[in-house]
């Protein structure tokens, strides 16, 4: 397909432009077995599934980022990883997506072309197959350049049973590695700032580190990736829900220099941006070691560590800060905003 | 980080509160609990953000003051701002803590979800940008807050008139740190031993604006920076005081604050700006010459004789906050958060009624945060 134009309403309409856009472009790159019988819907043999485990997970998010493209990934990426990863903190392994695309008239092709081509990749890394999707156009100002929602399904082993209220006293906090990476990759990314900063998103997928985390112990509490509200907003989601008080040691935390020094200058709280590669996981204390160890071998999780401790208490989320100092870390009531001075 | 870490040293700041617990054990120990006012907000910020507050002996009270620059914004400013954002073609920018001010109608979050183009911007630099890029449009940038953002503002309407921009304003609510002290220290129901005065004030203004404070109404005061150390030794000094009985201006933040200030950010707001016989505070009513008006000569950038709204303000009008809310109270340290009627219960993070639950640095978002802490303490 000539890759040179901007998508118009005609590739919107159903007629040729929009069969080539579908098939040529979008179907051939994401092209599987089951995507290419071509029905209107992915038909999935059960047998394979049942095999695998006794429940079925199923999982939709939408995904919305200005800009499209940005240091450590795109939105094609997180579409493909936020599904992957919203399946596997339930301890389900992910199988199969579904991709629905909105499209502003006069994105460029080749933006397009480019952001499927990493969601194949994304995809294909995560061990995950593209079956069924749906492409609209609307016109311009109809949409803010590219909207996508992916829908996906996978598997859940018997006996995996993670749940926000499963947390108790005695149980650690464990992450896989630097706090707020995304969230200020897009800031930065964004333009408005003018600093100088060298940070990437950590966009990737979780499942494979999930998979480890669950082989050595398949009681972990409480699992969840941080994305939208970060650390801090899975915390009190768990602290709440399960009656206990999350206490965070302040020099635990995983905290790049390069965002603890944007977090500075703009008067932002690194516990609070998103991430796209991150979980949170509440552990048993005897299984701590063996879960970090398991972590610590895949490459999502070389820089897991302990960050805290389940204690007695209401549902609070409290930062122990490296004074010897305390403070409640709770949720944020909306967007976080730069200060003034 | 470099620059940073050096005074966040949890060895340094043990010893600094070790010793603040002997002089409050010995020296201050026959005298009633002292009141310490940090006026700024941004120091509040620091007290929570580390857990100073918590580390405190149980004779020092720290009594969160008015110093931010949203806490005090009155509801009448916010509903001028909506009132002008809601002008066909203008971009209302402003720094993002005022978005979620409440007006009597409306915060500037709202106004932008009701189809305002109002954005946030990180500095008047950013508007006057927005104001190149967009001719055909009126960009007003929101000046806010007290010394430290005037001369950016100052110096932004100036290049703006260097090149010809006739498209950019503006919407001018400054106010001045020592003038907003002093209605404090006027208070008849004042309490208050002390004060910590903010350094990046004082880095523009210098240390001899607050000589009125120990001379007329014999407060000591320390000027201080916004690193963990820099307010423990600043509370150190502060107490040292009380203890040797001096009552003295005292600048902590030395490596930053030269005693004159900065030269040219005083020139630069001097050519600009000019105090108003009338400005209201958000419960601290009208205090005169504390606002800051645009000068005569720069009418053409000043919002308020752009869009002639009607400023109620400028005839000292008070009287928009609800009668129930104690903000006044608690922003002149006469009562705790807590003590007023609508603390955590109409009035919260989620809702917020006034401006002091708005902002982090308000000290009623940071009572209702830090009084889940107390509470979880007192039932251990």
């Amino acid at each position: 397909m000539n890759l040179t134009g901007t998508i118009t309403l005609a590739h919107g309409s159903g007629g040729r432009a929009m069969h080539q856009l579908v098939d040529d472009l979008i179907r051939r790159t994401f092209s599987n077995p089951l995507l290419e019988e071509g029905e209107d819907q992915a038909r999935i043999p059960l047998a394979e599934l049942v095999a695998q485990g006794d429940r079925l997970a199923f999982t939709t998010d939408s995904y919305v980022i200005t800009p499209l493209e940005f240091p450590g990934g795109n939105i094609g990426t997180l579409a493909i990883n936020g599904t992957v990863n919203d399946l596997a903190v339930g301890g389900a392994k992910p199988l199969y997506l579904s991709c629905g695309f909105i499209i502003e008239e006069g994105l460029p092709l080749e933006t397009f072309a480019r952001i499927l081509q990493s969601m194949r990749l994304a995809a294909d890394e995560a061990g995950v197959q593209i079956v069924t999707g749906d492409t609209k156009v609307v016109q311009r100002g109809g949409a803010d350049k590219l909207f996508i929602n992916t829908a996906g399904v996978g598997v859940i082993p018997a006996g995996f049973n993670p749940s926000a209220g499963s947390a108790q006293v005695g149980d650690v906090v464990i992450v896989n590695g630097w706090l707020g990476d995304h969230g200020a990759a897009i800031l930065n990314a964004r333009g408005d700032l003018a600093l100088e900063a060298d940070i990437e998103s950590d966009c990737a997928p979780l499942n494979a580190l999930v998979e480890a985390m669950f082989a050595v112990c398949p009681d972990i509490h409480c699992l969840r990736d941080a994305t939208r509200g970060g650390l801090a907003t899975v915390l009190n989601e768990f602290a709440e829900r399960s009656n206990v008080d999350m206490v965070l040691k302040e020099e635990a935390l995983p905290i790049r220099t390069p965002v603890r020094g944007m977090c500075e200058i703009l008067g932002l709280d690194p516990l609070y941006l998103a991430n796209e590669g991150k979980l949170v996981a509440v552990v048993p204390a005897a299984a701590a070691q063996a879960v970090l160890a398991a972590m610590q071998r895949i490459p999502a999780g070389y820089h897991a560590c302990i960050i805290g401790e389940v204690v007695e208490g209401d549902g609070h989320v409290i930062l122990q800060t490296a004074f010897g100092g305390e403070r409640i870390v709770d949720m944020l009531p909306g967007e976080q905003l730069p200060r003034i001075c | 980080m470099k620059y940073m870490d050096e005074f966040r040293d949890p060895a340094t700041a043990k010893k600094l509160v070790a010793e603040i617990h002997k002089l409050a054990s010995t020296a201050l120990s026959q005298r009633e609990p002292l009141q310490i006012m940090e006026f700024c907000g941004g120091h509040t910020h620091t007290l929570f953000k580390y857990g100073i507050e918590s580390m405190l002996p149980d004779n020092i009270e720290m009594v969160h003051g008015p110093g931010c620059p949203v806490c005090v914004l009155p509801m009448a400013r916010v509903d001028d701002c909506v009132a002008i954002a809601e002008q066909p073609g203008v971009i209302f920018t402003t720094f993002g803590d005022a978005m979620r001010v409440p007006g009597t109608r409306k915060s500037l979050l709202q106004a932008k979800a009701d189809g305002c183009d109002v954005r946030m911007v990180y500095s008047p630099m950013d508007a006057l940008a927005l104001a190149r890029k967009n001719p055909e449009r009126e960009v007003v940038f929101f000046a806010l807050g007290f010394e430290t953002t005037m001369p950016s503002t100052a110096l932004t309407l100036l290049q703006a008139h260097r090149e010809g921009l006739k498209n950019f304003s503006l919407f001018c609510n400054h106010i001045t740190t020592p003038a907003t002290m002093r209605a404090i220290l006027t208070d008849p129901d004042l309490r208050l031993d002390g004060f910590l005065a903010p350094g990046h004030v004082s880095m523009v203004i210098g240390t001899h604006p607050y000589d009125f404070v120990t001379r007329d109404y014999h407060k000591p005061l320390v000027i201080t920076g916004f690193e963990p150390l820099d307010m423990l030794q600043a509370l150190w000094m502060l107490v040292k005081q009380f203890a040797e009985g001096r009552c003295e201006v005292e600048n902590q933040y030395a490596r930053i604050v030269p005693e004159a200030g900065n030269v040219a950010g005083l020139k630069a707001i001097a050519e600009v700006y000019e105090t108003r016989e009338h400005s209201e505070f958000r419960g601290l009513g009208n205090i005169g010459d504390a606002g800051i008006q645009i000068r005569e000569a720069y009418a053409a950038y000043d919002a308020e004789k752009k869009f002639g709204l009607p400023f109620d303000f400028a005839q000292g009008a008070v009287g928009y906050d609800p009668e129930h809310l104690k903000c006044a109270d608690v922003l002149r340290g006469v009562i705790k958060p807590w003590e007023c009627p609508a603390f955590a219960k109409t009035c919260n993070p989620q809702n917020p009624l006034g401006a002091l639950m708005v902002s982090p640095e308000g000290s009623c978002a940071a009572y209702y945060a830090y009084g889940k802490l107390a509470k979880r303490k007192e039932t251990a």
